[in-house]
């Protein structure tokens, strides 16, 4: 088999890998493939026909397929090769990529790997909801591809578990389609998604949304018939004597995003058990020299806007790589219980870094707080800070000093 | 009137479809009635797959000797048929002194079953088949092992329809009258005439067995849930792993499927119910916990899904469980095999059991030979299981190979098409998954299922709302959003 060599192999051509793409051709790397699984680059972009990307990295408000034709439209004015119907199977530490297509079996050798797959959503079986299994149990993902893709109808009642962004989106969706929305239910006792989808695609037509509720049993032995929902009590445990059977035909999660990868493991990169994406320096390099991972495949973003802000981040780290090495990153991020995670988890100290962040729960008045030894590197004051907002903020390389460990807090 | 058939098996799980390969090795004309939209969708898909030793049976019993005789069978059924199997040994941990004798009791009524390479074994040796288990001993039994269950009653349909049995899928058996020699069989609004009758209809076998005139069995179900973990975590379970068994029951036990996930389960409670499938809560907790006893590696993490399963059992007037009952009674129903209370070993006994329903109808009626019978069936390839140089050839002789629908099991268009046009005419989401594994990985078809139901409308000529999900009438999808422009 004959191997191809690149210098940047891209897996995914979705927002993140477009945009890695796309700046990296900008910083005068033109050896690139990007490698797209699907008929058409986009990714997930592609079936989100609502509005409201774009608002940060271009200053106004689009479609998902609008934004993402953007990137795909410089990609193809910039001539970087992009195959689709291309599905990575393997990369191995040394970055030889196997593809396959319908053209053939490739085997590319990379110089650089960008990990740019993206996510996946949570399902039932994950969760392990009781009962039965009838048709009619879809993600919310799912149901939006159906619609929007596949012009095809998943529901005509349903409930929604999870108020995660896609599945407040798609009750709006669904409720302009004719479908009735019953409910949405959330296990915490606050929204997982933005402020401005619940009252945007809830409060705006008039769909109720329970907090501490959850579903605890699927009915139905052919199409599903019935929900049972409970209130769960502060350990998010069901009350009972609160069951509430529900009839619908339809459930629709919404119970969370993980970092899809199963590439990135069988390439010997490490993952952070809090992301679940690869743990990676300020440089967004994996512990695999080489092998570099941005977007909803490092962590879980909540706007599109930032996946491709990093991911431009990650080209320019990735050109530097291919030019003259990257400064070693010993310095470890760690964090208490009050951050869900950060990325980066190591940093160099020696240049200023944009740190990522999402707090472990609801919080108003807070201070976000960066120390090393003790001493202060930075801190940021919020009037709130919610779970479903990922906050931002630029550790200054002169207040950054040894190698000791920096923490981060918010109280 | 219409087809007189030799005979006619009713139901088309793996005892079922085992008896109808069987028949066609002779010159009959015969036929399955399922009531399902596809033949492993009851207990023959919902189980744990285990390919028994054979002792944990009473001794003199069928479901002993058959069980032994299935164990020694299967390698060599594996490779006419083509589905998944391997001989990897299982273990019963033991903790206590009472274990300890226990499991010495069954080594020797497995030894009285005729059940080989049976021994105990120490910590030592436990820990080095299995380094990730609990256990002060255990017993070893050498050729258990496990199987694709929803392969191996593909495998023998198919092969059945290969050479000649037809399947009657979404008929279920509503009256059965006898009309002169013959039986008239009613089933999904049509009359089937028949020579010869078997009930193999499982979970429906005390149900059929009246209609066709033998009364009083009695019923009672035993209804397991289950935990399926992500295959990541196959490495860690080589072979099942069993605790010491009671009189009345085997215990939760950690498995690995052929594919590599691990199941926890069953949870084993009796019922009489016969059809309701879900889950409860309180079972998935007790498997958590009674699996982490002996397999202290289970996270909720790896959880990829839940399910459950029901196993048909009679009993005397004190409760307790019988044997396996065959029988043809000439008097009261002649001509019909009656298959009572077919549970567990069934899946490992299928081929035993089906040869002793031909030794039956034999000892009745000189069967001729069928010259054409071929017992290979070839078996479905995995890409994904293939060396490199294999799938790059395959891709160069029809695209559709390099074409990935499933990327958790990296299963191929052309994978999904053959699965689609299966000999059986099984049409659902489900059918496309027990034959390819698309839609079983960790995103339970996320990525897939939008394809493979565009292409069963495709490939089918079917309309969205006609796409069922796993029975008739449980439709996957309400029709379209939008009109074609």
């Amino acid at each position: 088999m004959n191997i191809r060599n690149v210098d940047v192999l891209i897996v995914g051509g979705g927002p993140a890998g477009l945009a890695a793409a796309a700046e990296l051709h900008r910083q005068g790397v033109t050896d690139i493939l990007i490698c797209e699984r699907e008929k058409q680059p986009g990714g997930i972009l592609r079936q989100c026909i609502h509005d409201g990307f774009g608002l940060t990295r271009f200053g106004e408000s689009m479609s998902g397929p609008e934004y993402a034709d953007r990137f795909i439209r410089e990609v193809k004015e910039a001539g970087i090769p992009l195959i689709t119907n291309a599905s990575v199977t393997d990369i191995t530490k040394d970055r030889l990529v196997t593809v396959v297509t319908p053209e053939g079996l490739l085997k590319v050798q990379a110089r650089a790997v960008v990990l740019a797959m993206g996510c996946r959503e949570r399902t039932r079986g994950a969760l392990a909801i009781p009962g039965e299994r009838p048709a009619g149990v879809y993600t919310a993902g799912v149901a939006q591809a159906y619609m929007n893709l596949y012009n095809r109808m998943p529901a005509k009642e349903a409930v929604i578990l999870g108020s995660g962004d896609i599945g407040m989106i798609m009750a709006r969706r669904l409720t302009l389609e004719g479908v009735k929305v019953k409910a949405v239910y959330e296990i915490m006792p606050y929204a997982a998604g933005l402020p401005r989808n619940v009252e945007q695609c809830l409060n705006d037509y008039g769909i109720p949304l329970y907090l501490s509720h959850t579903v605890t049993e699927i009915h139905g032995d052919h199409r599903l018939t019935a929900v049972t929902v409970s209130a769960v009590d502060e350990h998010l445990k069901p009350i009972p004597g609160t069951e509430e059977k529900i009839p619908c035909d339809t459930l629709i999660l919404s119970v969370g995003l993980l970092p899809e990868n199963e590439l990135s493991l069988g390439a010997g990169v490490t993952l952070d058990p809090r992301t679940r994406g690869a743990e990676v320096s300020e440089y967004y390099e994996t512990d695999v020299p080489g092998i570099f991972s941005a977007g909803n495949v490092l962590h879980v973003h909540d706007l599109v806007d930032f996946v491709s802000m990093e991911a431009e981040k990650l080209a320019r780290s990735v050109t530097r790589y291919l030019a003259d090495g990257l400064p070693a990153c010993g310095i470890a991020v760690t964090c208490d219980r009050s951050v869900n995670h950060t990325v980066p988890m190591r940093l160099s100290g020696t240049e200023d870094v944009m740190l990522s962040l999402r707090v472990s729960r609801p919080g108003r008045d807070v201070t976000v707080r960066v120390t090393q030894g003790g001493r202060e590197v930075a801190a940021k004051k919020m009037k709130k800070a919610l779970p479903a907002e990922m906050i931002q903020l630029v550790l200054k390389a002169e207040k950054i000093t040894g190698t000791e460990d920096l923490e981060v807090t918010v109280s | 009137m219409g087809v007189l058939y030799d005979a006619i098996v009713i139901g088309g799980g793996v005892v079922g479809s085992a008896i109808a390969r069987e028949l066609t090795r002779y010159r009959l004309n015969c036929a399955v009635l399922e009531k399902n939209a596809d033949v492993c969708y009851e207990t023959s898909g919902r189980n744990t797959g285990v390919c028994h030793g054979g002792f944990a049976y009473d001794i003199g019993s069928l479901k002993g000797r058959f069980c032994v005789e299935g164990n020694r069978l299967m390698g060599d059924l594996a490779d006419e048929l083509g589905f998944s199997f391997e001989r990897c040994g299982k273990v019963l941990v033991g903790f206590t002194e009472w274990d300890y004798n226990r499991l010495l009791e069954v080594i020797k009524q497995g030894e009285a079953l005729g059940a080989t390479g049976l021994r105990m074994i120490d910590k030592e040796e436990l820990h080095r088949l299995i380094p990730a288990v609990e256990g002060e001993f255990a017993m070893l039994s050498e050729n258990s092992g496990i199987i694709d269950p929803f392969g191996l009653t593909i495998a023998y349909a198919e092969n059945a329809a290969e050479n000649g049995c037809r399947y009657f899928l979404d008929h279920e058996v509503t009256a059965i009258a006898r009309e002169g020699e013959n039986w008239k069989i009613t089933a999904g609004g049509e009359e089937f005439v028949t020579r010869w009758v078997i009930n193999a209809a499982g979970l429906s076998c005390g149900k059929i067995s009246e209609m066709l005139g033998i009364p009083g069995y009695r019923m009672i179900y035993s209804k397991d849930d289950y935990i399926i973990l992500d295959e990541r975590m196959g490495k860690l379970v080589p072979m099942p792993i069993y605790t010491v068994p009671s009189n009345l029951y085997m215990g939760i036990h950690v498995t690995r499927t052929t594919d590599g996930n691990v199941l926890l389960g069953p949870s084993a409670e009796d019922t009489m119910n016969n059809s309701w499938y879900g889950v409860e809560q309180k079972n998935i907790d007790m498997l958590y916990d009674e699996a982490m006893k002996i397999w202290p590696h289970v996270k909720r993490g790896d959880y990829i899904r839940t399910y459950s399963g029901i196993l048909p059992k009679w009993t005397d007037e004190n409760g307790r469980i019988q044997d396996f009952k065959i029988e043809i009674l000439d008097d009261i129903a002649p001509h019909a095999v009656n298959l009572v209370g077919i549970e567990s070993p069934g899946l490992t006994a299928s081929t035993p059991i089906a040869r002793y329903v031909l030794e039956l109808m034999k000892a009745r009626e000189d069967l001729q030979e069928n010259p054409d019978f071929n017992p290979v069936r070839q078996a479905s390839v995995r890409f994904a299981k293939l060396p490199e140089e294999e799938q790059a050839r395959l891709i160069e002789e029809d695209p559709n190979w390099g074409e990935l629908v499933c990327r958790c099991q990296k299963v191929t268009k052309a994978e999904i098409l053959r699965a689609i046009h299966n000999p059986l005419g099984v049409n659902t989401m489900v059918g496309v998954k027990y034959r390819t594994r698309a839609m079983m990985g960790r995103c339970q078809g996320g990525y897939c299922q939008m394809r493979i139901e565009q292409m069963l409308e495709e490939e089918l000529g079917l309309a969205p709302e006609e796409v069922d999900f796993n029975r008739r009438n449980a439709p996957a999808l309400f029709g379209k959003v939008r009109d074609d422009a």
